[in-house]
């Protein structure tokens, strides 16, 4: 059985976990999101005949390449550490939520394949065919995310099984399992950001080339059909927000009292926006009257349950979960803003807003995007502590014990480091359009 | 066959296959590092990069499922194994960033600095990876991994006469087969020197990977005497088989015969590996450890097998498309 003293390790694992997911799910976007993108684009492309559609399809299936590549085997390292590092999990509840993983790995596997014949395919099958095997990246892309997403919700809002006396799993049901409380409205989230995140990084990318004075058809294009998606997504994410906040509420109200930096149950409570929580309470908060309430409940007098009602150790890390809150809410609000903006001028004129601040502003949304995502995340993970299985497992008693365990946090950083830099140059390389090939073609065949 | 035993079985599918396709792979990296210097290298490491560039990430989801079925079917064994040997399964995981993204980016760099420098990382990985995973087999065959958590010795369990041994000969093994399978693509493309060269090493690297087998008999004989008893009892027809099909697959490079070669190259790796299985049956965690305690619950193992079942229907159609769209339009441009 496992017997796990807090052995050191736990902190360290911790921030090895956080790092290594933090780094793998911006390129799980681009692995869930960009195929899609990049598809219609080229059946756009073909259809018009269009060179322009068609070159920009080209250059980004080739930045999908390197995107898959890194988010391979930045998951591959995920899939060691889920068992390395949290192995009382694992032991105790491997066979109710481990079965999600399995069926992620062949979703993912799909996706491997698709992409070796997508990019390998590009000039040798017809293109008819060539748009066909995109499909399948699609769909797995989709179902690979639903599949880890509700691991995560199992997580959150563990299902699916029932404990002996001892605390022991007895009858596991793997496919219950997958489908908690938490599942549809979490994946229903990741799947949107996924897109939000994509689709402003690539707008961001061409308004800084416009900025620098490139304003030619390739770079109008390149900005408007991922601006466009995200632009779509945005405010459906918006009410995505609210209806998972409504199930953190239902079934986690120690992490939604966190999110809030509430202590008191409160009726009528309000919505805290910033501050620092300090001794209990919340300071330098701007507070919108009965808006929490309003939110959670959709009823201005509704009750909020505070983290006074939760014992002193069962209670998450307040200032990081309210802060990280805050910041996806208040970044998810300002990309609303301007997505509101574009559609607003596409819609009356047909055209690009013409000031330079709309461009400065697409260059900025797609860092934008992703820290909301990651703040959601941490949300997410930190609001859920001290539990890794809510109510169930604290995540002390999952850590492993091993000695010398710490180091690899430090192998960890130093590893991701090199690879940011090494993501990053080639990145660069390709948005500059120089001659490059992706990881799955092959010299020589243009 | 018990149910446990089945889904044990397709895990153990899993690992022949990321074996003989990611073991090809690790190997194409091995040659690379042994080209030599960047003009004399460059023909060699063009038919690698040709030969794995479509496949290498297909090939590595292996790896992946294997685990994600141990994990889910085998829970408590699996958390023992992984907690004991994190060290060398860290590194290995390590080794599969830096040779992915280094073969991933190479391709994308301009100056002739980075490119060597993504090369050298490239092929380094590609020794050290295999060696590590088999210096995890060695340390789980060898009886190094007690049950429970973190419960044996994070150093000694995988530096170790055993762990040395299979480490030593996963990258033997990836080495031949990676050479026997460029032959083929080689003599496709028409690089009939190529070809020959390639054949050179896989003679070699079968000789001494065979040699180096037989004298591991004495280490396994000395330091995991349950593994030796049981290759040497149970599982001997097995062996005997590995190495018939060895000596088959040489004699078929010999002859220039590569598809055949390939074939009997498959088999031989196979049926070392079946021997381990064999050898070690019926434990999971020798000695400790049998696959049916290891089994979790009766609904997760049957969930298991209906994805296991129906995951494949989908899969394999697949694989089996890129394989061959890969080796036909290789074909279509010479
Ligand atoms: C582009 C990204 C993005 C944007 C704009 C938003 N979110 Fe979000 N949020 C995520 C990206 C994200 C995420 C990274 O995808 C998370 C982490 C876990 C999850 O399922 O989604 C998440 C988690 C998450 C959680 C925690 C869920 C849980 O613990 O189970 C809540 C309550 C919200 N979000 C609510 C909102 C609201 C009210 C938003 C309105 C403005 C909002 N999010 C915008
Ligand atoms: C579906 C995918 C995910 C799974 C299965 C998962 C699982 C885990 C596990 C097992 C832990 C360690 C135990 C714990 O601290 O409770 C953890 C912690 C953490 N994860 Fe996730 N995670 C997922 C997605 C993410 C993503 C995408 C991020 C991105 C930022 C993230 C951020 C974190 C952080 C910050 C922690 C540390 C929390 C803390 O200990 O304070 N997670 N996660
Ligand atoms: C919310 C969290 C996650 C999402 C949405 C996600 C999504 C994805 C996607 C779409 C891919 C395809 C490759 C790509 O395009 O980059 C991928 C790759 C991968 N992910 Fe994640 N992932 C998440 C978390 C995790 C976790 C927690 C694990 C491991 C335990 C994991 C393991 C893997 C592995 C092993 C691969 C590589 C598969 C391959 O080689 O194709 N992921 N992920």
């Amino acid at each position: 059985m496992w017997e796990v003293v807090d052995s050191g390790n736990l902190l360290f694992a911790r921030n090895q976990m956080a790092l290594s997911l933090g780094w793998h799910i911006v390129f799980a976007c681009f692995g869930i999101a960009f195929p899609a993108i990049v598809v219609f684009t080229e059946w756009l492309g073909h259809r018009r005949g269009d060179p322009v559609l068609s070159g920009l399809a080209r250059t980004w299936a080739k930045a999908m390449g390197v995107l898959f590549a890194a988010g391979a085997v930045s998951g591959t390292l995920l899939s060691f550490e889920m068992g390395i590092l949290w192995p009382g999990l694992m032991d105790r509840f491997g066979e109710v939520f481990g079965f999600p993983f399995v069926l992620e790995g062949f979703a993912f596997f799909v996706e491997a394949i698709f992409v070796g014949v997508y990019l390998f395919g590009w000039n040798r099958l017809s293109p008819r065919a060539h748009m066909l095997s995109a499909l399948p990246m699609v769909v797995a892309g989709v179902a690979g995310a639903f599949f880890v997403v509700s691991a995560n919700a199992w997580m959150n809002n563990p299902v699916g099984f029932s404990l002996d006396a001892d605390g022991n799993v007895v009858d596991a049901r793997p496919w219950a399992a997958m489908f908690s409380p938490s599942t549809w409205p979490q994946f229903t989230h990741m799947w949107l950001a996924a897109f939000m995140v994509t689709g402003f990084l690539v707008a961001s990318v061409y308004a800084v080339g416009m900025l620098r004075g490139r304003r030619d058809r390739h770079h109008r294009l390149g900005l408007l059909i991922p601006l466009a998606v995200a632009a779509i997504a945005t405010p459906v994410q918006i009410g995505v927000g609210d209806w998972i906040a409504n199930t953190v509420a239902d079934n986690q109200p120690a992490k939604l009292a966190a999110m809030e930096g509430q202590y008191e149950t409160t009726a009528g409570a309000g919505l805290s926006i910033g501050g620092i929580y300090v001794d209990d309470e919340l300071r330098y908060a701007l507070e919108i009257p009965y808006g929490l309430s309003l939110l959670v409940h959709h009823d201005p007098d509704g009750v909020v349950p505070g983290l006074e009602e939760f014992p002193a150790d069962q209670r998450p890390p307040v200032n990081v979960v309210h802060l990280a809150y805050n910041a996806m809410v208040l970044i998810g609000t300002a990309l609303l803003g301007l997505a509101g903006w574009f559609g607003l001028v596409w819609w009356r004129r047909r055209r690009l807003p013409r000031t330079d601040w709309f461009l400065r502003a697409v260059a900025v949304s797609g860092v934008g995007a992703v820290v909301a995502m990651e703040a959601g995340w941490i949300t997410t993970e930190v609001g859920r502590q001290p539990w890794i299985v809510y109510g169930l497992m604290r995540t002390e008693d999952a850590v492993s014990p091993a000695a010398g365990l710490a180091w690899g946090l430090v192998a960890v950083v130093a590893v991701y480091a090199v690879l940011t830099v090494f993501t990053v140059i080639v990145l660069r390389r390709l948005a500059r359009g120089r001659e490059t090939l992706a990881p799955q073609e092959q010299e020589g065949v243009r | 066959m018990t149910l446990a035993e089945v889904v044990l079985g397709a895990a153990f599918l899993g690992l022949v296959a990321y074996a003989l396709f990611g073991g090809a792979d690790f190997g194409g990296g091995i040659w690379d590092l042994t080209a030599g210097g960047t003009e004399r290298g460059r023909a060699v490491r063009e038919r690698v990069e040709r030969s794995i560039g479509p496949v290498w990430e297909a090939n590595h989801v292996w790896l992946i499922f294997v685990m994600v079925v141990l994990w889910t079917g085998f829970s408590g064994a699996f958390a023992a194994a992984v907690t004991t040997l994190y060290v060398p399964l860290t590194l290995a995981a390590f080794g599969i960033i830096g040779r992915g993204a280094a073969f991933a980016y190479r391709k994308s760099v301009g100056t002739l600095g980075m490119r060597r420098f993504f090369g050298a990382a490239f092929a380094l990985s590609s020794l050290l990876t295999p060696f590590f995973f088999g210096a995890v087999v060695g340390g789980v065959a060898s009886g190094r991994v007690p049950p429970g958590i973190a419960a044996g010795d994070v150093v000694a369990s995988w530096a170790n006469p055993t762990s040395m041994l299979g480490g030593v000969l996963a990258v033997l093994v990836c080495a031949y087969l990676a050479a026997v399978f460029l032959c083929g693509d080689a003599r496709r493309d028409g690089q009939d020197d190529l070809a020959a060269a390639f054949r050179t090493r896989a003679l070699g690297a079968g000789l001494v990977t065979g040699a180096v087998g037989l004298a591991g008999i004495a280490v396994l004989r000395a330091d995991a005497p349950l593994l030796f008893e049981g290759l040497t009892g149970r599982g001997l027809p097995v062996v005997l088989a590995s190495v018939a099909a060895g000596l088959t697959a040489l004699v078929l490079l010999w002859t220039r015969r590569y598809t055949a070669a390939r074939i009997a190259s498959a088999l031989a790796v196979a049926a070392i590996l079946t021997g381990w299985a064999v050898g070690q049956y019926p434990y999971l965690l020798p000695a400790s450890v049998t696959v049916e305690e290891a089994a979790t619950g009766r609904a997760t193992l049957q969930a298991l097998l209906v994805a296991l079942s129906v995951g494949s229907v989908v899969l394999v159609p697949c694989l089996v498309y890129l394989y061959v769209l890969f080796q036909r339009a290789t074909d279509a441009r010479t």
